[in-house]
């Protein structure tokens, strides 16, 4: 009874200050608030916080900061303010040298939050929208004081910016849902609840604890409100899964495609196909890495040099492979297989000789970090989002290619009747050529684009010819929608069995899945059917 | 009486007062020995089969001739079962229902096929070509363990002297001429002791002298085998044709000797030209 | 049944060419090893002996693949399985022999005691004795290959697609080993092994009989596999890789035919498997990397795909290469691999030993052209 009586009696003497001090001045903060600011026990501190905030005083937030600062020192009855150049009293205004044994002020973490939470709500009132949601955001989960919610109220009622306004909601919410109202209790659980955000969740979890909410049927709201936060949530993760995978069946897709091209088309069977991607990805760093050098304030666009540049690599050393190798053994797939085999150790031995056997650090470009936030928990990475658009851009390209042009169109004649083909004029032997560089060259943007999501290192594409190889058995020989499918199909079934299964079971049971597949199709999802002797 | 009519049956054209069908084994005692009933076989959206209904008799030496994509290949294929009818049925025999075979026990069950281009096996002499052939039991433990009887080694040599290449017997398949592979296909064939061969232009390459031999013997096999001949060579049909079936576009145009054939108007337009 | 008889097998120039080889095994390694005394340039060095023993085990796995390669037409890439469960199934004996030995004097194998399991999974029952564990040997793989044969044959799977299909079932099954849960050692597999039916597994006594055991086991299967390539059998499986659509039209049941050599080969390479673990002191999930598979094939085919033999020496040369390489100049080792691969395909279809033949044959035909020139004249 006394304690109460001794606080209750403090908060109203400074009260009286207050109001005597707040009569006289109307926006900036007078020498005596200065005072019971920087000095005294918290409660008072605290209490001279949230008139400060009710009233929206915005000049006094240098002071309160300088006070977060430690910049503010204490001695006897005098208060000096250290600023850049010089030291000022705090009551007279005027400049002083600053005593030795000045002291600082002591601000605990209760303290400390507190200061926070009075300069965020008072920078509510900033014109600078940003400055108004990073407030807005950083009031979120603190703990609600009725002063500001005052002035939060305020706010709300006037803002105009949607995203400040939904948080502003929020954080009113968030403390309205300790108010002695049941009705507005009620009311704040349920705007709690409607959102998906997992702060709310925790905000909601505390209030039924022991000491939290006493009345069932707010209690009972409350747990419905849990549930569909939860829910929510869960929607968002699936869409977040799904979204992954969509992201890695666009790499898929990458990397199939042309092997979709050279095995589909031609039906060589490309062992070398992962190291072209390789090359594609180490194309790229060596882009990076000349723009760091030599252009290092464009930086951003190294990418967007190293497809035409990858491409150009890949495609040339495809041709070669296809000049030197693959022209003896068209026909021969299991040969063509060994072969591929043969060069694709070559080639990865040539890049770990040249550029080590470890990983080389390619970095994203500032235009592709980030990430488009959709709600508190569901963020798509810009990366990815960009990946797949370029793969969708690449099987467009291709799709025309190959529908569109003549060059399409001879490869496609050779390889449905080579024959027939050259006799009606097409030089078969530099249309191979060309496919087969098409094909690489595609397997090189792959390479781009792996390289912007993860790890470029010699054996990178390793991981990957086992997958491009399924999609293609999958999809179907002869048609390219089939690899689209495929890869699609696959990149999506892959994300969601990992969340349930993990990463090595869920590749397992792709297997097992594709090999099963294969029994009741073995042509794949697409291929042409008719009559064949064989 | 059950008893006897029941050891009637078996018998290839007597016909009884009626028997107990036996599944599995080849029934031809209606002297009938392929029924082929309104088969329909599509290849993405284009009918290779029609609604083909077609009988060939016990002994019989049937030809089958129509222009390019009448679908005689995939006829000949339906019946061995490399292909599945979409619909209607097709019998060997009474009993044995080829839509629900694999190829292997269809030509166990004895029906032999010659494909169009001469499939023998390049890497094997002639002789084996021939042991892998005959008539025997064709399991894996046989094949690990068993031996040629001596009934199976004449039997290999009566046909070498037939398909003339009993002193190549022992070159590898693979250096014969084109003539000689298809005879020594023929050969293989005659082998397996199939009760209905179907042959898918046997003269095509071969030299006049080398048809004249084939039309030789095909005429000597029939009676005792029955045939299936789809050809080209309308001298070649000539010399061995008794019935001729001419199919259009999946289904039978028109069905009589060659005579009645050749002068059907629809043939005439569609085929044979004036 | 009447078996054809064992010495009509080969001619009596190879029987002597057999002989001889069976001598060098059996008799000419190990008295060059233990009698001759080191610093003699006679004397096989143990070290010489166990990578010998290897390569006799690789050996059999290069006959286990011409069996379906060359002379079926089906080209397994993931035969590295069933040697890694034939080597894994002996290993499980091997670590049960371990007994109290291991760092943690326990019951159980190391790697069971660091993920703190108690007792051992019911598929290590009774793999404490020996002839179950030989039994093991040869039945694991050849179930496993007999259900992954059944399918995929039945579907009439073939060429590259059936290719492709082996490499994912053996990199499915090194990534199920490589996790710990399942029980066999992690990525760490086994190894530390002690004893073998009592004796000391690590002296060259025992290197030198297990070598022996090796030459031994891969003489009699070379003359197993000679056996069945000879009898009908064997041509039926010729057939198929040739024409298997006539095969079948001549009323065999390629089915059958291919899912037992498939078997048998798996079977044989799982023996190999169960020589080569304890001679190299350590199984892993690696042995089951897709690579390794495919570079099983390469030994057949630098070799002479289709005629035992060859296999053989490929296997030899090219795993001897592998070890002199990859001591003298190991960045140079996967040049050379590569370029052995992208050659022999290229230009040694038929093999050495095809090479081989064909420069006889020309001998052969040179001759016959002198005596008939001299004979005109």
């Amino acid at each position: 009874m006394t304690k109460q009586n001794s606080g209750i009696t403090r908060y109203l003497f400074a009260l009286m200050v207050f109001v005597s001090v707040y009569s006289s001045q109307a926006w900036a903060l007078t020498p005596q608030q200065k005072a019971i600011l920087s000095t005294g026990d918290n409660d008072t501190r605290i209490a001279a916080l949230n008139q400060v905030s009710a009233e929206g005083d915005v000049s006094a937030i240098p002071y309160l900061q300088a006070i977060l600062d430690d910049a503010i020192k204490l001695k006897d009855k005098q208060i000096f303010m250290v600023g850049d150049s010089a030291v000022t009293d705090v009551l007279t205004g005027k400049e002083v040298e600053l005593p030795e044994d000045a002291e600082d002020i002591i601000n605990n973490n209760q303290m400390r939050g507190e200061l926070d939470a009075t300069i965020a709500s008072l920078n509510l009132l900033s014109t600078d929208t940003k400055v108004r949601l990073e407030s807005a955001k950083s009031l979120l989960g603190t703990d609600p004081s009725a002063g500001r919610l005052a002035l939060i109220k305020k706010v709300e009622a006037t803002e105009e910016d949607s995203k400040v306004k939904a948080t502003l909601a929020q954080v009113r919410a968030s403390i309205e849902i300790s108010s002695p109202d049941k009705a507005t209790r009620l009311a704040a659980v349920d705007e709690l609840g409607d959102s998906a955000n997992p702060n709310n969740k925790q905000i909601l979890a505390s209030r039924l604890e022991a000491d939290g909410e006493q009345d069932p049927e707010v209690k009972e709201a409350i747990q419905a409100a849990l549930k569909s936060i939860e829910n929510h949530m869960a929607t968002y993760d699936k869409i977040g899964q799904v979204f992954t995978g969509i992201s890695l069946g666009s790499i898929l897709l990458l990397a199939a495609l042309g092997l979709a091209v050279t095995y589909g088309l031609m039906g060589v069977i490309n062992m070398a196909h992962g190291e072209m991607m390789m090359i594609g990805a180490y194309a790229t760093y060596i882009v990076q890495n000349l723009f760091l050098h030599y252009l290092p304030n464009y930086f951003g666009w190294y990418l967007i040099l190293s497809i035409p540049f990858a491409f150009m690599v890949t495609a040339i050393i495809g041709v070669i492979i296809e000049r030197l190798v693959l022209r003896h053994l068209y026909g021969r797939p299991l040969e063509t297989l060994l072969a591929t085999w043969g060069v694709s150790l070559m080639l990865m031995q040539l890049v770990r000789s040249v550029f080590g056997a470890q990983n080389v650090s390619v970095e994203n470009p500032s235009w592709m970090s980030g990430g488009l936030q959709l709600t508190a928990n569901l963020i798509l990475p810009n990366n990815r989002i960009y990946i797949i658009a370029f793969a969708a851009l690449v099987l467009l390209m291709m799709w025309l290619l190959i529908t569109k042009t003549r060059l399409g169109l001879f490869i496609r004649a050779v390889t449905q009747n080579r024959g027939m083909a050259s006799c009606t004029g097409v030089n078969t032997s530099k249309v191979d050529a060309m496919a087969f560089g098409l094909g690489s060259g595609i397997a090189g943007l792959a390479g781009v684009a792996l390289s912007q999501v993860g790890n470029v290192g010699p054996a990178l594409g390793q991981s990957y010819i086992v997958d491009s190889f399924m999609v293609v058995v999958l999809g179907g020989v002869g048609q390219l929608a089939g690899a689209v499918y495929a890869a699609m199909g696959l990149g999506i079934v892959s994300k969601f069995l990992e969340g349930i299964a993990g990463a090595v079971l869920a590749k397992i049971f792709v297997l097992v899945i594709i090999i099963i597949f294969i029994q009741k199709r073995p042509q794949g999802l697409f291929a042409f059917k008719g009559r064949s002797l064989d | 009486m059950v008893e006897q009519k029941i050891s009637e049956s078996g018998a290839t054209t007597s016909i009884s007062a009626g028997h107990i069908l036996q599944p599995g084994v080849l029934d031809t005692s209606h002297g009938v020995v392929l029924y082929m009933e309104d088969i329909t076989v599509s290849f993405d959206g284009f009918r290779a089969l029609n609604n083909l209904s077609l009988a060939i008799d016990v002994g019989e030496l049937r030809c089958i001739i129509g222009p390019n994509g009448a679908g005689k290949t995939t006829l000949q294929d339906v019946i061995t079962g490399k292909t599945r009818p979409d619909s209607g049925s097709v019998f060997f025999g009474q009993t044995l229902d080829c839509s629900k075979m694999t190829e292997p026990q269809i030509a166990q069950a004895g029906i032999g096929r010659k494909f169009q281009k001469p499939t023998v096996f390049e890497n094997h002499t002639v002789f084996e070509n021939l042991e892998l052939a005959i008539k025997a039991n064709k399991g894996v433990w046989n094949s690990l363990f068993g031996k040629l009887t001596g009934e199976q080694k004449d039997r290999i040599s009566e046909i070498l002297e037939t398909i003339n290449l009993a002193s190549l017997y022992q070159w590898r398949a693979g250096l014969l001429s084109h003539g000689q592979k298809q005879w020594l296909e023929i050969g293989m064939l005659l082998a397996q002791e199939p009760r209905l061969l179907l042959l898918d232009e046997p003269v095509a390459g071969m030299t006049d002298h080398e048809t004249e031999r084939t039309a030789e013997l095909l005429n000597s096999l029939a009676g005792k085998h029955s045939l299936m001949v789809v050809e080209h060579d309308m001298d070649f049909v000539n010399s061995i044709a008794r019935k001729v079936t001419v199919l259009h576009q999946g289904s039978v145009l028109a069905e009589g000797t060659m005579d009645q054939v050749q002068n059907n108007e629809q043939v005439i337009e569609v085929y044979l030209g004036r | 049944m009447k078996f054809t008889s064992i010495s009509g097998l080969y001619d009596s120039r190879s029987w002597l060419y057999l002989g001889i080889a069976t001598a060098v095994l059996c008799l000419l390694f190990p008295i060059m090893n233990m009698l001759v005394p080191e610093g003699s340039i006679f004397h096989i060095s143990d070290y010489t002996v166990a990578l010998s023993g290897k390569i006799l085990c690789y050996a059999i796995v290069a006959l286990a693949i011409d069996l379906v390669w060359g002379y079926t037409g089906i080209l397994s890439l993931g035969h590295g399985l069933f040697f890694a469960i034939g080597g894994y199934a002996f290993g499980m004996y091997l670590m049960r022999q371990i007994g109290h030995d291991g760092s943690y004097h326990s019951d159980l194998p190391d790697f069971m005691v660091f993920l703190d399991w108690k007792a051992y999974p019911w598929y290590w029952k009774f793999t404490d004795h020996f002839w179950y564990a030989m039994l093991l040997v040869v039945l694991v793989p050849g179930v496993l290959a007999f259900i992954f044969g059944y399918f995929a044959f039945r579907s009439r799977i073939k060429g590259v697609y059936f290719s492709i299909i082996t490499q994912a079932m053996t990199y499915a099954f090194m990534l199920l080993f490589f996790r710990n849960e399942t029980g066999f050692g992690g990525n760490n597999g086994f190894t530390d092994f002690k004893r073998l039916l009592g004796y000391d597994i690590t002296t060259p006594h025992m290197r030198l009989v297990l070598f022996v055991l090796t030459g031994l086991t891969l003489i009699t299967l070379l003359l197993v596999s000679r056996a069945i390539v000879s009898s009908k059998f064997g041509r039926v499986l010729t057939a198929i890789r040739d024409a298997e659509s006539r095969v079948m039209f001549s009323g065999y049941n390629p089915l059958h035919y291919k899912l037992a050599i498939w078997t048998f080969s798996a079977m044989v390479c799982g023996i190999a498997g169960a020589l080569y673990v304890p001679q190299v002191g350590i199984i892993n999930p690696s042995e089951m990397s897709p690579s390794n598979s495919i570079e099983i094939a390469i030994w057949a085919a630098v070799g002479g795909r289709g005629t035992l033999i060859g296999p053989l020496v490929g296997a030899g040369v090219v795993n001897g290469m592998k070890s002199y390489f990859t001591e003298a100049f190991p960045e140079y080792w996967l040049y050379f691999l590569g370029l052995l691969f992208v050659l022999s395909t290229l230009y040694l279809p038929q093999g050495v030993l095809g090479l081989v033949n064909k420069i006889k044959a020309k001998k052969i035909a040179k001759a016959q052209a002198i005596a008939a020139q001299t004979e005109g004249a």
